[in-house]
């Protein structure tokens, strides 16, 4: 038989596989933890934060991100505080101009920007960006790589010069066979709303006609 | 070719042979062929030595060999005359004939010599230069004693002693408690015991194990792992040895930094020759025990320095950081328990196994023992390597080793730790450095950069500075670290232009705690510290861009005028000529004045006037008064 640890995720004992994250853990138990850049299929990658948690070990408390911190046996877990609120807020209104889309943002993170008072205008003068649509969540990026199985999609620059961009000559054959994965697994919606042809700023017949 | 050692005592009879060999008698001139004095030419300066040696038939009399850094690269090229130890400082190829004669003639060239800025007394020999003098040399010593390019000299030197003894006496446990009870804490940053980390990798679960060498070194002014692995690198090599013998791994990598071609170099030449002598390879010294080393070239990216990044990118990947609430000691490279020091941190492994970790730990501080290579730089009268003992305070640093502030400015503070770092105010000068002490001052040790700062630093722009750093050098992977980092870059460059606002301290405190609570890697957590810090000792500086539109160091361009003293002005026509946006008005005779509508603040009207005139001022945060009329002349009494 697999091992089980229990751990307590706010106030309540529940039990997970070895080798489990905090999140599969809670999951598993019906207790919801906000996510951006998860996805079942693909391997924790740790990078919208918002499943930021409390993880209470030998009397310290530490904020780490729920989808890779591995349940452990005596762990403590607190999902909601001031403290992970205000996390949770202020990553949504900083990342929010990213996303906006004709003045709101959509899908989970309008759910989000509700749930935590996030007000998504808050930083939108400051940073003077303009909105790619895009987070950077990679799930499009990981998905193509881990489930599809090729890397059509990749990232290009550093640091606040990060994008998405695609590798025309795997994207030529990847792409041929339809994306209707990416539409889904995209959390702003971009990729689902360019579904008219214009993927990632460029129409794919452009694209298979061999014009780009 | 030679024969390879097969054993602990072979290598002690290379050793005699080599010393019994040398004439104790000939002179020699060593010359510094590091990376600092390369760009001053020391390539040429060497071959114009040996030239100049055979020319002058003194080939059986004179040594010419090049050395490796000797850490004061501002005054390269460096050369040294053996035996008494003559220094020579900013010697060029002119000078090469009349130091090599004054060498076989045993004299000294006057003129070369140090000239100290602060006594202006001329020093003869390089140890009595306060720079050295004030120094321990422990790890970067030999630096200056060998050719990084032959083994046999670090050999001669003692180098492979401590491998040999532990490979020939001591069980891989006992090299282990040895680096342990030394608490030799990790050079590279952080501070972590290093013998625990070699003791969490040698008992994590999984073979094989790997051991790193992390020189991916990036801050900002920071060069001490380029100088040692240039310039000693198989004392790096020796280091690795014995942490792979410590902790059973067989292979070992050298991430090196791709900037440090130099270092790439010696360091391959290095693997080749200790691979020839059998001290790389199967069977080391006829133990049992194998290691061989791979050198892995980064690809300019300062997030490599970070364990996980690093190891992705030795893997073949993108170099970044993932989640690792398992250490890389546990689940490294291949998901194979791998440890991972600094070039610093190896370097001294051998001493600790050499002299034993009672001699190392009686050096130093209460937590942070032996010494620490520092790069001093920025606003000091002496700039370059400096290793002293922890415990030695920023003054002695700042003060005795690098002879004060330029030009007798004013000392405002010190920034140690690079971008994870903070600036240190002179109210702590006082404080001794190591790694707790830094800690607690908000800043930390990092990899050891320490970049004076004078008056004229406006610290709200050097928080700029190094937030703009990490917006370019940040993976931009998770959203606290990249949103962050570009926020307070924006924020910072609008109080710069004194177009912040009410409000943007209290936003930075906000978003800088975010970033420190839920970054992925410690680049993020650590991101906002030079801004923190500078918040924390230097508010009203903030305050006074933000309430009052002054920069009190008056170096924000968007905040900062220059005006025409009317009463100094002897109106030289120097700064009218010098103007490039033709801002100065006057001429010959007349009092100059700066259209203020044309003046970008460049300041180059300032910096010509001359000093005995000290017309031109700065101010910031005042009205610019009103030019004189047009047409002023200038009153000829004060120039009595």
């Amino acid at each position: 038989m697999e091992g089980m640890v229990t751990l307590q995720i706010d106030g309540k004992q529940v039990k997970a596989k070895t080798g489990a994250t905090v999140l599969q853990a809670a999951r598993e138990n019906n207790i919801r933890i906000p996510t951006l850049c998860v996805h079942q299929k693909l391997v924790p990658y740790g990078a919208c934060r918002i499943c930021s948690v409390e993880a209470e070990k030998n009397g310290k408390i530490r904020i780490v991100a729920s989808c890779g911190y591995p349940a452990e046996d005596g762990l403590v877990v607190r999902t909601r505080s001031p403290r992970l609120d205000r996390i949770r807020k202020l990553l949504i209104e900083m990342v929010a101009p990213q996303a906006v889309f004709e003045g709101d943002v959509g899908g989970e993170i309008r759910k989000l920007a509700d749930e935590y008072g996030a007000d998504i205008h808050r930083f939108e003068s400051r940073l003077r960006v303009r909105s790619q649509r895009c987070i950077l969540c990679g799930l499009c990026v990981r998905y193509c790589e881990e489930v599809v199985g090729a890397p059509a999609l990749g990232f290009a620059g550093r640091g606040i010069e990060r994008r998405v961009v695609f590798y025309p000559e795997i994207a030529r054959r990847v792409f041929a066979g339809g994306m209707e994965w990416a539409t889904e697994v995209c959390p702003t919606g971009k990729i689902g709303a360019e579904s008219d042809g214009t993927y990632f700023g460029f129409t794919i017949d452009d694209f298979l006609a061999g014009k780009l | 070719m030679p024969k390879r050692l097969s054993s602990a005592e072979e290598l002690d009879n290379l050793r005699k042979k080599i010393v019994s060999k040398r004439d104790p008698h000939k002179l020699g001139i060593t010359v510094c062929a590091g990376t600092g004095c390369q760009t001053y030419g020391a390539k040429a300066v060497f071959d114009a030595f040996v030239e100049e040696v055979r020319k002058q038939d003194l080939s059986d009399k004179v040594d010419v060999r090049a050395t490796g850094c000797h850490g004061f690269c501002e005054k390269g090229v460096l050369i040294v005359a053996f035996p008494e130890e003559i220094a020579y400082v900013k010697v060029q190829l002119e000078d090469v004939p009349e130091v090599v004669t004054a060498v076989a003639n045993k004299q000294i060239v006057e003129r070369l010599l140090y000239k100290d800025p602060v006594t202006g007394k001329t020093i003869v020999k390089e140890s009595d230069i306060p720079f050295y003098k004030h120094q321990t040399r422990l790890v970067f010593g030999n630096n200056k004693l060998l050719d990084p390019k032959k083994i046999e000299e670090y050999i001669a030197l003692g180098g492979y002693s401590a491998l040999g003894k532990a490979l020939s006496r001591m069980k891989p446990d006992e090299v282990l408690a040895e680096v342990k009870k030394a608490n030799l804490r990790g050079r590279g940053g952080g501070g972590f015991p290093a013998g625990a980390k070699w003791e969490e990798t040698k008992s994590a679960p999984g073979e094989p194990k790997y051991a790193v060498v992390n020189c991916d070194e990036g801050d900002p002014g920071a060069y001490m792992d380029r100088s040692l692995m240039e310039g000693n690198p198989h004392s790096v090599i020796e280091g690795l040895l014995l942490c792979g013998y410590a902790i059973g791994a067989h292979q070992g990598y050298v991430y090196v930094r791709k900037e440090y071609p130099l270092a790439v170099e010696n360091l391959r030449i290095a693997l080749k020759q200790a691979e020839e002598y059998g001290l790389l390879g199967e069977n080391i010294l006829g133990s049992g025990f194998g290691f061989s080393v791979g050198v892995h070239r980064g690809a300019g990216a300062f997030v490599s320095g970070e364990s996980s990044a690093l190891m992705a990118a030795i893997e073949g990947k993108v170099g970044e950081p993932r989640l690792k609430y398992v250490h890389t000691a546990v689940s490294g490279i291949k998901g194979k328990p791998t440890n991972l020091n600094n070039v610093e941190t190896y370097a001294t492994v051998p001493l600790i196994i050499d002299k034993g970790a009672d001699w190392f730990r009686s050096i130093g501080t209460k937590g942070s023992k032996g010494t620490k290579i520092f790069s001093l730089v920025g606003k000091v009268n002496n700039t370059g390597l400096v290793e002293v003992p922890m415990g030695m305070t920023l003054r002695q640093i700042i003060y005795d080793i690098g002879g004060g502030i330029l030009q007798g400015k004013k000392f405002k503070g010190v920034q140690t730790g690079g971008p994870s770092g903070g600036i240190i105010p002179e109210k702590h000068l006082d404080a001794p450095v190591d790694f707790d002490e830094l800690t607690r001052l908000n800043s930390m040790m990092g990899s050891g950069g320490m970049v004076v700062m004078d008056e004229d630093t406006c610290m709200v722009d050097i928080a700029r500075y190094f937030v703009d750093f990490l917006c370019g050098e940040s993976c931009g992977k998770c959203i606290p670290c990249r949103e962050g980092l570009r926020l307070l870059q924006r924020i910072l460059t609008d109080i710069c232009k004194g177009q912040g606002s009410k409000g943007d301290i209290e936003t930075i405190e906000e978003v800088a705690q975010v970033m420190l609570d839920a970054s992925l890697c410690a680049l993020g957590t650590t991101a906002a510290n030079p801004v923190l810090s500078t918040l924390k000792y230097f508010r009203d500086e903030y305050e006074a861009h933000i309430d009052k539109k002054r920069c009190p160091a008056r170096f924000c361009k968007a905040l900062t005028s220059y005006y025409i003293d009317p009463d100094k002005c002897s109106a030289c026509l120097i700064c009218l000529r010098n103007c490039p946006a033709q801002a100065v008005n006057g001429a010959k005779g007349e009092i100059h004045w700066i259209n203020q509508e044309k003046c970008t603040s460049c300041g180059v009207c300032f910096d010509v006037c001359p000093t005995r005139f000290s017309a031109v001022v700065k101010i910031s945060g005042e009205a610019v008064p009103p030019p004189p009329p047009p047409g002023t002349k200038v009153s000829r009494k004060k120039e009595g």
